[in-house]
């Protein structure tokens, strides 16, 4: 296995250096695709969650306000193999730099709870937290988002998609409208979540057409956000994880420009994380970059 | 203490301190979007008199701006103090501190209805809500009839309306703050939920009010709060449909309020404030002759079962079908097959105890437990016996095969593999207590319950993967679902685990314990307890979708079947409610309680009860 690992960090080492010549030859192996096969030849149980993330400014934003978090790992013994991971997406907003800091303040915040109430147990005698559920910390995490926004970014406020990998189940934190997208291997990309747009509510109620929702004024106006209204109102939920296939979590700055089956389809040319994050970045600045983009692509290799 | 300028950073007041060497402020009451809200000691006066200080904290940073927001704010205050209305606080002070702004206003004592909601057990009275409808109909009017320009309050919702020592109401938060959140991009305009479409287009006239107050008794009647609702989806929520005690007069005038476009809702305050008198001359409410609205009607009284077949004694447990024959234990020993279209008798075999499982069938072979401690397996044809395995206790779980093994449960504190081929004895795993909960069989692991409260995930070589410990029994039945198991527990819970290491993904607060098993479909999971309730719940998002109230415990499970729920209950009722909507379509009353679960087969149903008899029903 040491003989696999070695070859794909080679290959990233050099696939970096042509960078500057062809932007993005796929390299011949690339490293999901090593895990894969390691996971065939030993014909073992085998979990591991290969995750890469992305932020990029855009094309016409002179600041960032979008914020994210990326973490993953595996606790493998003769009993059980448990892969864990905490992804997180926040786009700020408000002025005088608030929507920097209540993304940055999501993140760091939903981050170190979800850790602390985690992780840490993972190492004790019972390898799981006994006394709350995954949903109760996500929503403790959330609650503590909110309080923190609020007074680190007063006024300000932001979207905030968290998800939580534990084992195949997958605990999703919503707020804005930020997205987690489900894409399997062949092709089918779903949206996890519901964006709390207000212009998107209208158009659903068949108050505004298509048209008129892509031009109107209050396009990016948002009835849900965190750090914004007494308490966070964030939808919940539990589903489990794509397999075959991908987590994507992303900003408007990706979803805004490069549409549904331009993102599938970019996501499955490639078996790498890393390498699909880039090229989506690529494609939201092509399509103008109007907005910050961030991206998080998590696929379970078993 | 007292203030000056620079002490003032975004920290709240504590106890003590003093503002303009006036105000000593005792203790918050309340928090809002824009700073506290505090009770005061007003010590100007000798008597104690105390104010309620509201607190603004402007976040705009330039100088001009800044000025004119306190501009702004000063005219609002000026008009506020020329108010007077029961149902409005009196404003007696403002004044600026640094980027602060104070508003000294009448100390209302009481709690708003926001807090009312929060610790609720069951809905307020008709009769409570409709008089503080009034009130807050008569309040909007006196501000809506304001001159120059009408007052739109733009903020109605519960915690902006106080319930008085008195059981009055009254308004507070004059969005007087609003002016400072100013020059936001991308923020959120009123409150989500009782905001109508409207308000977001940016209007600010009397329909905006109308709206919200139909949204905030909309509230009130049904308990739903909107905020946790998509907007303006107030129709999808029918309030007699969630609380059936409120007249339809009551709801009428709700709902109109709540029309989508600003023109179908009422001219204005007044209008509605009439029509809700209205209400309550017809329904007598204001008179206080309220007569108790009508139960819910038991619709389909004469719902018949197809036929019946009686045994010798109480059904406890519950009937499989397979190939035309219908299998059944009883309590007077024997296992029962009967011909599903008609209940005519096959055969029955007779064994030393009651049975109070599932039979499963598997190749033309009949496996159930008995409480003479053994596992029969006999043959569906003919009812000879093919083998029998002895456990050390009462058998009350129900077999499961897979892989070739029977799984069960046995009283003796073991799960059992027995191999179908032989009855013997794969491995037992140890649950250290009785095993009643059937077990459940994934392609990788088995999982069941035990009386003690543990919850055990083996593999098929026996050896445990994880534990969960619950406070109390898990006699229901584990299912499993998209990677999770869920089971109820007698500890009042409904649990999720992953399937692959134990981890609660989420718990469900049920009013009592539960020993029913869970049903699901389509992410819906459908359970019973000893609240006497059946539950639906979203298993994604573990929100209660809708709840049917028995008369008595339900300990049985629920079935669905095609677009219906089927399930007993220990009023001796079964019931058949909509799947989607959680409303009775028809319920057939069984001579004694039922306490087994059903099966169905294409259009029919079948149900055991202990009124001895076996029920066959059209779907
Ligand atoms: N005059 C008063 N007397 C007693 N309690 C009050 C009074 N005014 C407000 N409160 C309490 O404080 C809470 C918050 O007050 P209020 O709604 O005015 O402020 P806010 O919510 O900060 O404002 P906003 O909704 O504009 O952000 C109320 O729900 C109520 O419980
Ligand atoms: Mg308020």
């Amino acid at each position: 296995m040491k003989k696999f690992l070695k070859r794909f960090r080679r290959k990233k080492s050099k696939s970096k250096a042509d960078k500057q010549g062809t932007a993005a030859t796929a390299p011949l192996l690339d490293e999901a695709q090593v895990w894969d096969f390691v996971g065939s030849q030993r014909g073992a149980k085998f979990n591991h969650l290969v995750a890469a993330s992305a932020l990029d400014l855009g094309q016409r934003r002179e600041n960032n306000e979008d914020a994210l978090l990326c973490l993953s790992g595996v606790l493998d013994t003769t009993s059980n193999s448990q892969p864990l991971g905490i992804y997180i997406v926040a786009d700020g907003m408000g002025g005088h730099r608030n929507g920097e800091i209540a993304s940055e303040t999501a993140v760091r915040t939903v981050g170190n709870h979800l850790i602390s109430k985690l992780y840490k147990p993972l190492f004790g005698p019972e390898p799981r937290p006994t006394n709350e559920s995954l949903r109760e910390i996500m929503e403790s995490a959330v609650d503590q988002a909110h309080k923190a926004v609020r007074k680190a970014a007063p006024g300000g406020g932001c979207t905030l998609t968290a998800a939580l990998v534990v084992g195949t189940q997958l605990v999703i934190a919503h707020l804005g409208d930020s997205r987690a997208y489900a894409i399997t291997r062949d092709g089918r990309i779903e949206a996890l979540t519901k964006d709390h747009s207000l212009v998107k509510r209208l158009q659903e109620m068949g108050q505004l057409t298509g048209e008129e929702a892509a031009t109107h004024p209050q396009k990016s106006v948002l009835y849900r956000a965190l750090g914004q209204g007494d308490t966070a109102q964030a939808d919940i939920f539990n589903s489990s994880l794509p397999n075959p296939g991908f987590l994507l979590i992303c900003s408007d700055g990706l979803w805004g420009v490069v549409n549904e089956d331009d993102i599938q389809r970019i996501v499955n040319a490639t078996s790498s994380p890393f390498l699909a994050c880039h090229h989506l970045v690529e494609a939201a600045n092509a399509a103008g970059g109007p907005d910050n983009i961030s991206v998080v692509l998590v696929r379970l290799v078993n | 203490m007292d203030f000056k300028e620079g002490d003032l950073k975004y920290s709240q007041l504590k106890q003590g301190d003093l503002l303009l060497d006036r105000y000593e402020i005792q203790e918050i009451v309340g928090m809002g979007g824009m700073g506290a809200v505090y009770r005061a000691r007003d010590k100007n006066f000798k008597a104690i008199r105390l104010v309620a200080i509201k607190e603004m904290i402007s976040q705009v940073t330039d100088p001009i701006v800044r000025k004119n927001i306190f501009q702004i704010f000063e005219r609002e205050a000026n008009i506020l103090a020329t108010l007077r209305h029961p149902a409005i606080p009196r404003i007696y002070d403002y004044f600026a501190i640094g980027e602060r702004a104070y508003l000294v206003l009448e100390f209302i004592h009481g709690k708003n209805l926001e807090q009312l909601l929060s610790e609720t057990q069951s809905f307020f009275p008709e009769e409570q809500v409709l008089s503080w409808a009034v009130e807050l109909c008569d309040v909007l009017d006196y501000l809506h009839a304001h001159k120059p320009e009408p007052i739109i309050f733009r903020d109605v919702k519960p915690s902006n309306i106080m319930n008085t020592l008195q059981n009055h109401v009254a308004l507070v938060d004059f969005g007087i703050a609003k002016v400072f959140e100013s020059g936001q991009r991308n923020t959120m305009v009123g409150t989500q939920g009782y905001s109508p479409p409207d308000q977001y287009r940016g209007e600010a006239t009397p329909k905006v009010d109308i709206y919200a107050l139909g949204a905030t008794l909309h509230h009130l009647l049904t308990l739903r709060d909107p905020q946790l609702e998509a907007p303006f989806s107030f129709g999808e929520r029918l309030i007699s449909e969630i609380n059936p005690n409120v007249s339809k007069e009551f709801s009428a005038v709700v709902e109109r309020a709540l029309e989508y476009k600003p023109e179908d809702r009422y001219e204005s305050a007044s209008e509605m404030k009439e029509a809700l008198i209205n209400v309550a001359r017809k329904t007598g409410t204001l008179l206080h002759l309220s007569i108790p609205s009508a139960q819910p009607t038991t619709r389909g009284v004469g719902v018949k079962p197809l036929w019946s077949f009686e045994c010798e004694d109480e059904l406890r447990g519950s009937p499989n079908y397979h190939e035309g024959t219908l299998f059944i234990g009883c309590y007077d020993n024997n296992l029962y097959a009967l011909d599903a279209s008609n209940g005519q008798f096959r055969w029955k075999y007779p064994t030393d105890g009651g049975i109070p499982g599932k039979p499963a069938i598997l190749e033309g072979n009949v496996y159930f437990g008995s409480e003479d401690k053994r596992l029969h397996v006999v043959s569906a044809i003919s009812g000879k016996v093919i083998w029998t395995y002895y456990t050390e206790g009462p058998v009350r779980s129900s077999p499961r095969i897979a892989e070739g093994h029977v799984f069960i449960g046995s009283d003796d504190g073991y799960l059992h593999a027995v191999s179908t081929n032989n009855g013997r004895l794969s491995w037992k795993a140890e649950a250290g207590s009785p095993v009643r909960s059937t077990p459940f069989v994934s392609d990788e692991y088995v999982y069941f319950g035990s009386e003690a409260g543990d919850f055990t995930c083996v593999d098929f070589r026996g050896d445990p993967r994880w534990r969960y410990k619950a406070k109390r029994a898990i006699t229901s039945s584990p299912i499993l679902a998209d990677g999770a198991v869920y089971f109820g527990s007698m500890d009042s819970t409904l649990y999720a685990l992953d399937a692959n290491s134990g981890w609660v993904v989420w718990r469900f607060r049920l009013g009592k314990g539960s020993i029913s098993t869970p049903a699901i479909q389509n992410n819906f999971l459908y359970t019973g307890a000893a609240d006497h309730i059946i539950y639906c719940i979203d298993t994604r998002s573990a929100k209660e979708m809708w709840r049917y109230t028995t008369d008595h415990q339900v300990t049985g499970s629920p079935i669905v079947h095609r677009d219906a729920i089927y399930c007993g209950s220990v009023d001796g009722g079964f019931y058949c409610l909509g799947a989607a909507s959680g409303r009775l379509r028809w319920r057939f009353q069984t001579g004694k309680p039922i306490t087994g679960t059903p099966v169905a087969h294409e259009d029919m149903i079948f149900i055991g009860s202990t009124d001895k008899r076996v029920y066959a029903f059209l779907a």
